[in-house]
């Protein structure tokens, strides 16, 4: 589904990504993960297109990404910070991306009613707490029911029920084979969601496997845990290879 | 690409920065020109208030605007739109919006009290002001790597052109007042819009005098439609080309 | 068939010896008409075109044009010489002269005579329309005179006095000339009422006529409105003077003029409402200046002329000088570019004003620094000026300025 091919990008003398190569499928949760500065977002803002590659290829469903906008019409993009126009409401900060995705029409409202959205929809943003503005933000990436999420942080700020919520919608989603690309810092989050884990650091892919896979490496059960435990031992053979 | 132009100019009709700057305007239009019913003399003070406040509040709003929206812009960018369209309708929203401002600060206040030729002339020229600040004001948002640079840029730009500029041309026509410098003196106003604006104000108010002067800058230039003319289509340009630059700088830059 | 009318009119009524009237048509030749008549007699010229040309009218007679018959000249001539006192003529069209280097070819010209009137005539590419020549007591009134002069040298003056006396010259429309009206050496006359526009040089031109008074006329769109040189006790009262643009463009040039009063004018749209060189004591008064380059340029070689309850208003600048010396009142004007305040409510300023700018004086050393004109830092400039004045000549300024403009 994303085929990623010796990615690199540089600002100026820093390396945000250097030679990466991912190949995701659909029906998988992949939680993106690496300490800060490593590269996630530079990742992530290159599936986008808001990145430009220096070097590499990205392919998403066959096709080149570069020069062709269309593409992302099968992305749903949830970012860090949901930052809108103060003065617009809920209701019309929808309405202005529906606008833009005229020729999809086939809406999935299911957050937009079981956040309570629909009820507020007449205030304005700059009105709402920072909270309220990701759940805006989560409505508007699952809006299109797209084949590929990208969810950028995507419970930082939110409410336990809502957490809930949205947890159980992204499992629903790749129950019905989407592919969701999710980072996060709070691992236990994503426990019971990922299904593949990748690990980047210093814009390097450390690792790129399995759940099943890396709970056997580690002997551990839970997510924190085992990457815990990777990290020790990396460091540990850094130390020994030094 | 329309779409997100609406949104963008419905956001701003509400926004309170906005809505001071043409409540200031109206106000300043109408104390100026009901003053002391010379009208003339309150259109000449407009102009003034015109080839200041304009530059300097436009570039300023719409550079930190622009700043601001970052983040929606990335969000519009993830949506399967060229970055051209969505700068390109902020860029819109942003220059029809402040053009409002000024059509409703200052323009229905002149048609109402003054509605004459030179009026027309001025609300003209506030427009093209407008839209040509607007252009520098997103060229700067796209240059700039931040928030703060951005706005320093800005004041330091808006500046130049509204006061600077004119000091130094009036010390480079001082100095050099014995060569024929005419022709370099057009060419120097060419490179600053605020001037061309008021060049444009100065055929509709001081055609007169300028017709008493002899020599070819007064004859060709000033002395003929071939000025306002001129003035005008330097402004489009002026519009165009920082717009065409910040748009090929968007397209390949990283947010 | 005229001929015939007209021996008829002869048969019919011998009586009437002492006022006959006598048809022409353009089948005769006019000359041979008026040859016969006799003083007092009128002349009706049927309407047609008349091929004929310098005619001559000796006796007093009364031509009417029945609507407006066309003398015309073929380019190449003159149409009427009018050498009897008494003579009247009108509702004729004379037209295209043409030009010659040698004769100021004429479509009307009165030759030292009195109490001749011209009324209701159409003048039409005429190099000079009405020629008056060593004339007195004439009436030239309600003329269309028209031509399409584009420079000087080719051209002749609408109505051309020379030499003349006590004339009236009223109500006319003059186009397209040199000047619009011409005098000179020509004394206690009027000229009032006229339309004098779109000519090359002057609406109107004074040399060395004195005692004449102009009022109620309206100069357009001249090379200049009206110039009055080396004349004495002109009276300029109640005119327009508009739209006169050029580098040397004014409503009124003054030049050696002393002992006239310009009065109750209006100057709107001129690059310079009064221009004046070597004239003294001219009394101007409540004249309106609006909208002009320089309301008034008045050379240092003027003296005790007295400036007073005049509106200045919109003009670029108000007044302009070429020296530091200033020997004429400015008083009781309204000026709008005045700030000053009035403390005590009598309508007149607390400070003087001060009619000279700053700019006005930098612009005419240096023209090109006009690009900058009303520009921020031009009006930084001026400021600093009433602050500190020490460009601007301190002498020239009005001590009592009115804070309101007078109704004029």
């Amino acid at each position: 589904m994303i085929q990623i091919d010796n990615l690199t990008k540089s600002f100026g003398k820093f390396r945000a990504l250097d030679g990466i190569d991912l190949h995701l499928e659909k029906g998988q949760a992949v939680s993106l993960l690496g300490p800060n500065g490593s590269g996630k977002t530079t990742l992530i803002k290159s599936i986008l297109g808001l990145v430009i590659p220096e070097k590499g290829s990205i392919t998403i469903n066959g096709q080149l990404i570069r020069n062709n906008p269309a593409y992302r019409a099968n992305i749903g993009y949830m970012p860090q910070i949901g930052r809108y126009p103060d003065n617009m409401t809920i209701e019309q900060v929808i309405h202005m991306i529906k606008d833009i995705r005229k020729e999809q029409t086939n809406y999935d409202e299911e957050l937009y009613h079981s956040f309570g959205i629909d009820k507020i929809k007449q205030k304005k943003m700059r009105t709402l707490s920072g909270g309220t503005r990701q759940k805006v933000s989560a409505c508007i990436a699952f809006l299109f029911s797209p084949d590929i999420y990208i969810l950028d942080e995507p419970t930082a700020g939110l409410d336990p029920v809502a957490n809930e919520l949205l947890k159980d919608k992204i499992a629903a989603e790749c129950e019905r084979g989407k592919l969701v690309l999710i980072t996060s810092h709070v691992l236990s989050d994503l426990d019971g969601l990922t299904s593949h884990i990748i690990y980047l650091q210093d814009g390097k892919l450390m690792f790129h496997e399995s759940i099943g896979q890396l709970q056997e490496r580690t002997g551990e059960k839970k997510l924190n845990k085992i990457i815990a435990n990777i990290l020790t031992n990396a460091d540990s053979k850094q130390i020994c290879i030094s | 690409m329309l779409t997100v132009s609406k949104y963008v100019f419905l956001d701003l009709l509400k926004n309170r920065s906005i809505l001071v700057y043409t409540a200031v305007l109206a106000i300043l239009s109408f104390t100026l020109l009901g003053l002391d019913g010379n009208s003339a003399k309150g259109l000449l003070s407009l102009l003034n208030i015109t080839l200041l406040f304009v530059p300097v509040i436009t570039t300023l709003f719409s550079a930190i605007y622009f700043f601001n929206s970052l983040e929606f812009i990335e969000l519009l960018l993830s949506q399967p739109v060229k970055r051209t369209g969505i700068l390109l309708s902020e860029y819109a929203g942003m220059a029809l919006s402040l053009s409002a401002a000024f059509v409703v600060g200052v323009g229905a206040p002149l048609m109402v009290l003054l509605p004459i030729g030179a009026s027309f002339v001025l609300i003209l020229t506030g427009v093209l002001l407008t839209f040509i600040f607007t252009s520098i004001g997103l060229l700067i948002f796209v240059i700039s790597r931040d928030k703060t640079r951005g706005i320093g840029a800005a004041i330091i730009v808006s500046l130049f052109f509204t006061l600077l500029f004119d000091g130094l041309m009036m010390a480079f026509i001082f100095s050099f007042s014995d060569y024929p410098i005419e022709k370099a003196v057009v060419g120097m106003i060419s490179l600053n819009p605020v001037d061309l604006a008021r060049i444009l104000m100065l055929l509709q108010l001081d055609v007169a005098v300028l017709m008493g002067y002899s020599g070819a800058l007064f004859k060709d230039f000033l002395g003929s439609s071939a000025g306002s003319i001129y003035s005008v289509v330097c402004m489009l340009l002026w519009i165009v080309a920082p717009l065409m630059l910040a748009l090929r700088i968007f397209r390949k830059k990283d947010l | 068939m005229i001929r015939i009318l007209t021996i008829l009119s002869f048969l019919m009524l011998p009586a009437a010896v002492s006022a006959t009237v006598i048809r022409t048509g353009p089948d005769s030749l006019l000359q041979h008409v008026l040859d016969r008549a006799r003083p007092g007699d009128t002349i009706l010229i049927a309407p047609g075109i008349y091929k004929q040309h310098d005619i001559v009218v000796r006796t007093s007679v009364t031509i009417i044009g029945e609507n407006y018959p066309v003398f015309d000249g073929e380019d190449k001539h003159q149409l009427f010489i009018i050498a009897a006192d008494r003579v009247s003529i009108s509702g004729i069209t004379v037209q295209q002269t043409g030009r010659s280097s040698m004769v100021d070819m004429a479509g009307i010209r009165l030759q030292n005579v009195s109490r001749v009137t011209v009324i209701n005539c159409r003048v039409i590419n005429t190099t000079y329309g009405i020629y008056l020549q060593n004339s007195r007591n004439c009436i030239i009134t309600n003329n269309e005179i028209k031509s399409s002069a584009t420079d000087e040298l080719q051209s002749g003056n609408g109505v051309h006095a020379w030499k003349s006396d006590s004339l009236l010259i009223r109500a006319n429309n003059i186009s397209g000339h040199r000047d619009g009206i011409y005098f000179e050496f020509v004394t206690g006359s009027v000229i009032t009422g006229n339309n004098s526009q779109n000519n090359v040089r002057y609406g109107l031109h004074f040399m060395f006529s004195h005692n004449d008074t102009y009022i109620r006329n309206t100069f357009r769109h001249n090379g200049a409105g009206v110039a009055v040189m080396y004349s004495k006790h002109v009276v300029m009262v109640s005119n327009n003077f508009e739209e006169h643009w050029g580098d040397a463009s004014y409503g009124i040039l003054l030049k050696d003029i002393s002992d006239s009063r310009i009065e109750f004018n209006r100057f709107a749209h001129n690059t310079i409402g009064i221009f004046m060189e070597g004239s003294n004591r001219i009394h101007i008064m409540a004249n309106a200046f609006t909208a002009n380059g320089w309301a008034m340029r008045v050379q240092a070689s003027c003296e005790s002329n007295t400036i007073e309850n005049n509106n200045f208003r919109e003009n670029s600048f108000d007044v302009a000088t070429n020296g530091t010396l200033m020997l004429n009142t400015y008083r009781n004007n309204y000026w709008d570019k005045y700030e000053g305040y009035d403390l005590n409510k009598d309508g007149t300023g607390d400070v003087p004003y001060h009619p000279v700018s700053v700019y006005s004086i930098l612009s005419e050393k240096i023209p090109t620094s006009m690009i900058l004109y009303r520009s921020f830092l031009t009006n930084i400039i001026d400021q600093a000026e009433k602050i500190m004045p020490s460009i601007i000549p301190d002498q020239l300024r009005d001590d009592t300025p009115k804070m309101k403009k007078w109704k004029l």
